[in-house]
């Protein structure tokens, strides 16, 4: 009786038999092309892009374009508008022919949304706003998630008493509320009464550094940030590579870093626009309350404040600041969205 | 021959994907008799479970896309309303799930869950539906059904749950029975209790039977009649005896010598099929198991088989070899001792 | 289920006394800052520091000084701010019933809204009104609330208070409804609108996820398997399940708003709830008042979500203890 050999070629399978074009990609190469084909999160990505772009041409704006300085008051000033000379502030332009009104929008280069109570060009200033929020959002956002990556990564991998202490540590600042937190932290360290500068053991911060309330919500948001991550770290601990890496003998950094890093990352890349549209509106509410940005420096939180009193005569100086925030967070939550999809379709991360 | 109770006729069920068009199920007919157990045996990605889940009209992508027709009683299935398929949901044709863990809702107890389709199906007095819930819990062996009918699926453990969903899928005597791989999350013991189950109540219920399996050992005992399905189509059908004693496709041949068998005189190696199922996106020219198959030749890439009975009444299979071939090459490939000593 | 109240009751106290610890050093022992100096206000003289130095036991040792403080807080209750003049205490039970009035409204449109547009955002998946909808609801996430409300300010009491769909709107501030309900309510409808668009946004895409997820889980096939119609697969089962989420969220913000959280809300609208005090005594830098109210918002809060663990095991016999 004859035996077949199975015919060698027979058993090889052709890419095209597999239909293996998605087998054969990495995870990344994927995200890519999910990433790439939702439009809205592409838009969402350029705006942002964009608006970053502007603000950081604020001085070209102000200088060039404006010709104003953004910082310096100009209560008795005036310019060229249409031929004619205007005041920066009317007296007696409003209701009743009372107080002093400041220029409103003009349109021009010129106070093109209008001055604010001190005379300033609002337009320039949203400019210069828009790169303190969004210096302090980005980099509260970055500390957070890297300090929270650290941690997680530590606590995670390395369990038992170190773990109990760090998620403990988290578990009292989750249970702390946020904004009191930050308000505590703010009365403290920015609202104090001198000028004089800030010194924490070794670290010596200007009264009015952009760095303060940068420290202050970067340090609240870490909870959020390290739960989810630490969750993550600990399953992927009982995950079979990890344990066949361990079984080879790799040393404890080695897993840390080769095994469980790069698995992680893909939440913390998720987590990161959305992080970041969090800290500009905590940044924006703190400086609204006047305990984040301090005088001089502005951020799109303070021109809402600073707008306020003229609200029913000069709207435009509370709502382009808040234009701004909307657009720009907009833009993080769609995009991050789009991220979210592109990375973790199943949605195992999830902000709160 | 009186009508049978159910009728697949070149069922078609396809996926739109950012992929291409998967097609799961890629014209599958076949009957199921009053009374009838028939076992469907593949690997996962057949398109077993999904045929099933085609004639109860379960599938909720809104990419899914659907061919053929799906008779039951004279009706249908694929074109009745919404209302009407309703009614025969759970009324007269019922499932079973592979996973009991996660089958039930957590946050109702098993009474209320049972009770919800008695009620939904029948105009019940209150207590009434309660008591039904006891009786069936008592007959799919519950211990305590009385105090157990109050707790909620958490407190059961797997083999438990599953009796539990059998007395829901059983709560309205159906007449056909969808068992999608009953046995495969449970413990091999529990497995055998679960199986003997069934088996038991089909007797009292008198409902046919569809056992979806992966595992031809699962349906050796129980079914009269086998489907063998690959790549979303049916390779063999034929009955218990002439499946196991005579298969005719070999990728049934694979099946069967990857179980392991008491009935056979010598213990020996399982052999495992090499490579993995074709795309569902792009199948490949000619059979579709033909990249896998150890007895493939020119014919098999250039022409799809088709599935017709060549050995005998009611045993078919879809393969190019002629009959004596396979037999040969069948007894080389699962039982090479015996085929030393023929 | 004795054991496990008394049980979360020990861990809350302990929750309490750690987090007031945690005020406490965050106010008086941060490095490079005299809290004596802080708690004198804008321009003190030496003498005023001083004396608050010695009223406040700041000259003692550490754990004298935070007894010290924590008796005052809550046995004498003798705290005085030094802007008003006025014990702490006192103002914030008065300030209370006003946030209570402005939260629970809010929350009542909000649970009603983000349901609605949660569960419909989900039945209309594959049309454009999901997305539409779930834009909508990123745009309300997307809006800080303080500017919402100075824009709805200056419409509804300056550009269009003319037009006699906003004619009614009263001016800025609250009416208690003890005086007159009728005021007090036309006084806070924009609040709570204004104050609920951020939650209708958020919880309903937090409903949606959840219903979409839940939408895949074995049960629901199990229960379309039984007959039962969609609407009931989808209010009875998937919405049931689904809200077992919704409700522990809603617990915890809910407590955080009562607390002081509603306060960029408060203080847009001039409401004199527990968050404008915060806010006025942050400008005035009155530091009793602000570690008070903090200290109360926490307790709060916390107290809230020892109620969701109850409320969540009610909701999830999963984690019921027997």
């Amino acid at each position: 009786m004859a035996v077949f050999e199975p015919e060698a070629e027979g058993l090889v399978l052709d890419a095209e038999e597999t239909g293996g074009d998605v087998v054969g990609r990495s995870p990344w190469s994927l995200a890519g092309r999910r990433l790439l084909r939702n439009k809205l999160a592409l838009a969402a990505f350029a705006l942002f892009v964009l608006i970053v772009a502007v603000s950081l041409a604020a001085p070209l704006y102000a200088h060039r374009v404006a010709h104003t300085d953004p910082y310096a008051s100009n209560l008795s000033g005036t310019f060229q508008l249409n031929g004619k000379t205007v005041q920066v502030i009317q007296q007696g332009a409003g209701k009743l022919g009372l107080g002093e009104t400041p220029v409103g929008p003009t349109w021009h280069a010129k106070y093109f949304i209008g001055a604010d109570s001190q005379g300033r060009d609002v337009m320039a200033r949203v400019l210069y706003g828009g790169r303190a929020s969004l210096f302090i959002g980005v980099g509260s956002a970055l500390l957070a998630c890297l300090v929270a990556l650290v941690l997680a990564l530590v606590a995670g991998y390395f369990g038992g008493i170190t773990d109990l202490v760090l998620s403990r540590l988290m578990d009292l600042i989750w249970a702390f509320p946020l904004y009191l937190l930050a308000i505590s932290l703010a009365t403290v360290l920015l609202a104090r009464p001198t000028t004089k500068p800030l010194k924490i053991w070794f670290i010596t911060l200007q009264a009015a550094s952009l760095w303060i309330p940068l420290l202050i919500i970067g340090i609240v948001y870490i909870p959020y940030v390290f739960r989810p991550i630490r969750g993550q770290v600990l399953s992927l601990r009982e995950k079979e590579f990890v344990e066949a890496a361990v079984a080879q003998g790799a040393g404890s950094l080695r897993v840390v870093f080769l095994e469980v890093l790069p698995n992680v990352l893909s939440t913390v890349i998720v987590l990161l626009p959305l992080m970041i549209a969090t800290t500009i509106l905590t940044e924006s509410a703190l400086s609204y309350l006047s305990i984040g940005v301090q005088p001089p420096k502005a951020s799109w939180g303070t021109i809402v404040e600073d707008g306020q009193t003229l609200l029913y005569t000069r709207p435009w100086v509370a709502i382009a600041p808040g234009i701004m925030i909307v657009l720009t967070v907009l833009a993080l939550n769609v995009f991050g969205d789009g991220l979210r999809d592109a990375l973790d379709p199943r949605s195992k991360v999830r902000m709160k | 021959m009186a009508e049978p109770l159910l009728s697949v006729n070149d069922l078609k069920v396809s996926f739109r994907t950012e992929d291409g068009i998967v097609r799961a199920v890629d014209g599958v007919s076949f009957t199921v008799d009053e009374g009838e157990v028939v076992g469907i045996v593949g690997e996962s990605g057949s398109g077993k479970s999904v045929t099933m889940m085609s004639v109860m009209r379960l599938i909720t992508d809104p990419n899914v896309i659907y061919q053929g027709e799906i008779v039951y009683k004279g009706r249908n299935l694929m074109q009745v309303s919404r209302d009407t398929m309703r009614g025969v949901r759970g009324e007269e044709i019922a499932m079973i799930f592979q996973d009991p863990m996660t089958s039930l809702n957590p946050v109702y107890t098993i009474g209320w869950q049972i009770e919800e389709q008695l009620n939904e199906h029948y105009d019940l007095k209150k207590g009434q539906a309660r008591r039904r819930a006891i009786e069936l819990l008592t007959q799919v062996g519950i211990p305590k059904p009385a105090e157990r009918v109050d707790d909620y699926p958490h407190q059961f453990s797997g083999g438990m749950r599953q009796r539990v969903m059998i007395a829901l899928a059983l709560s309205c005597n159906p007449d056909l029975l969808i068992a999608d791989e009953p046995t495969t999350a449970l413990d091999v013991t529990i497995q055998a209790q679960i199986l003997e189950l069934i088996k038991n109540l089909k007797r009292d219920f008198g409902s046919a039977v569809v056992l979806i399996t992966h595992d031809l050992g699962v349906v050796a005992d129980i079914a009269d009649r086998i489907l063998v399905m690959y790549a979303g189509r049916i390779v063999e059908e034929g009955n218990k005896e002439q499946i196991f004693y005579d298969p005719q496709h070999p990728y049934t041949w694979g099946l069967l010598g990857s179980i392991a068998r008491l009935d056979r005189p010598k213990a020996r190696r399982l052999t495992a099929i090499a490579g993995q199922p074709p795309s569902l996106i792009n199948r490949p020219q000619g059979c579709s198991f033909r990249p896998r198959c150890p007895q493939a030749f020119d014919r098999c890439r250039a022409e799809d088989p088709k599935l017709t009975a060549k050995v005998g009444d009611g045993h078919l299979d879809a393969c190019h070899l002629s009959i004596e071939d396979k037999r040969a090459r069948r007894d080389a490939t699962i039982n090479p001792e015996l085929a030393e000593t023929a | 289920m004795v054991t496990f109240a008394v049980r979360r009751l020990l861990g809350l106290i302990a929750v309490m006394l750690v987090l007031s610890v945690l005020v406490f050093l965050i106010f008086f022992e941060t490095p490079g800052v005299d809290p004596a100096r802080l708690m004198a206000g804008r321009n003190p003289n030496q003498a005023t520091i001083n004396a608050i130095r010695h009223e406040f036991g700041l000259d003692r040792p550490l754990p004298v000084r935070y007894a010290l403080m924590m008796k005052r807080m809550f046995i004498t209750r003798d705290l005085i701010s030094y802007g008003s003049h006025t014990r702490v205490i006192p103002e914030i039970t008065s300030a209370t019933p006003v946030t209570l009035s402005l939260v629970v409204g809010a929350a009542v449109i909000w649970v009603i809204f983000s349901i609605l547009t949660g569960v419909a955002a989900t039945v209309l998946r594959g049309t454009v009104f999901d997305p539409i909808l779930m834009i909508l609801a990123l745009i309300g996430i997307s809006m800080p609330v303080f500017w919402l409300g100075e824009i709805v300010n200056l419409f509804t009491q300056s550009r269009w208070h003319g037009f006699f769909l906003f004619s009614w709107v009263p001016p800025l501030g609250y009416t208690p409804i003890t005086q007159n309900p009728l005021k007090w309510f036309e006084g806070l409808v924009f609040p709570w609108l204004t104050l609920s668009v951020l939650y209708v946004g958020f919880y309903a895409r937090v409903l949606r996820a959840n219903l979409i997820e839940t939408e895949n889980e074995d049960y629901i096939r199990t229960a379309r398997s039984k007959g039962i119609s969609e609407r009931r697969v989808l209010l009875r089962h998937n919405l049931r399940t689904s809200m077992i989420t919704f409700v522990s969220l809603f617990g915890l913000d809910f407590g955080i708003l009562v607390g002081g959280g509603a306060l960029l809300t408060e203080v847009v609208f001039g409401l004199p709830g527990v968050g404008l005090l915060t806010y006025n005594s942050l400008t005035s830098l009155d530091l009793p008042v602000i570690m008070t109210t903090v200290i109360y918002g926490a307790f709060f809060i916390t107290l809230a979500s020892a109620l969701v663990d109850l409320l969540y095991a009610w909701l999830d016999p999963r984690v019921r203890p027997t």
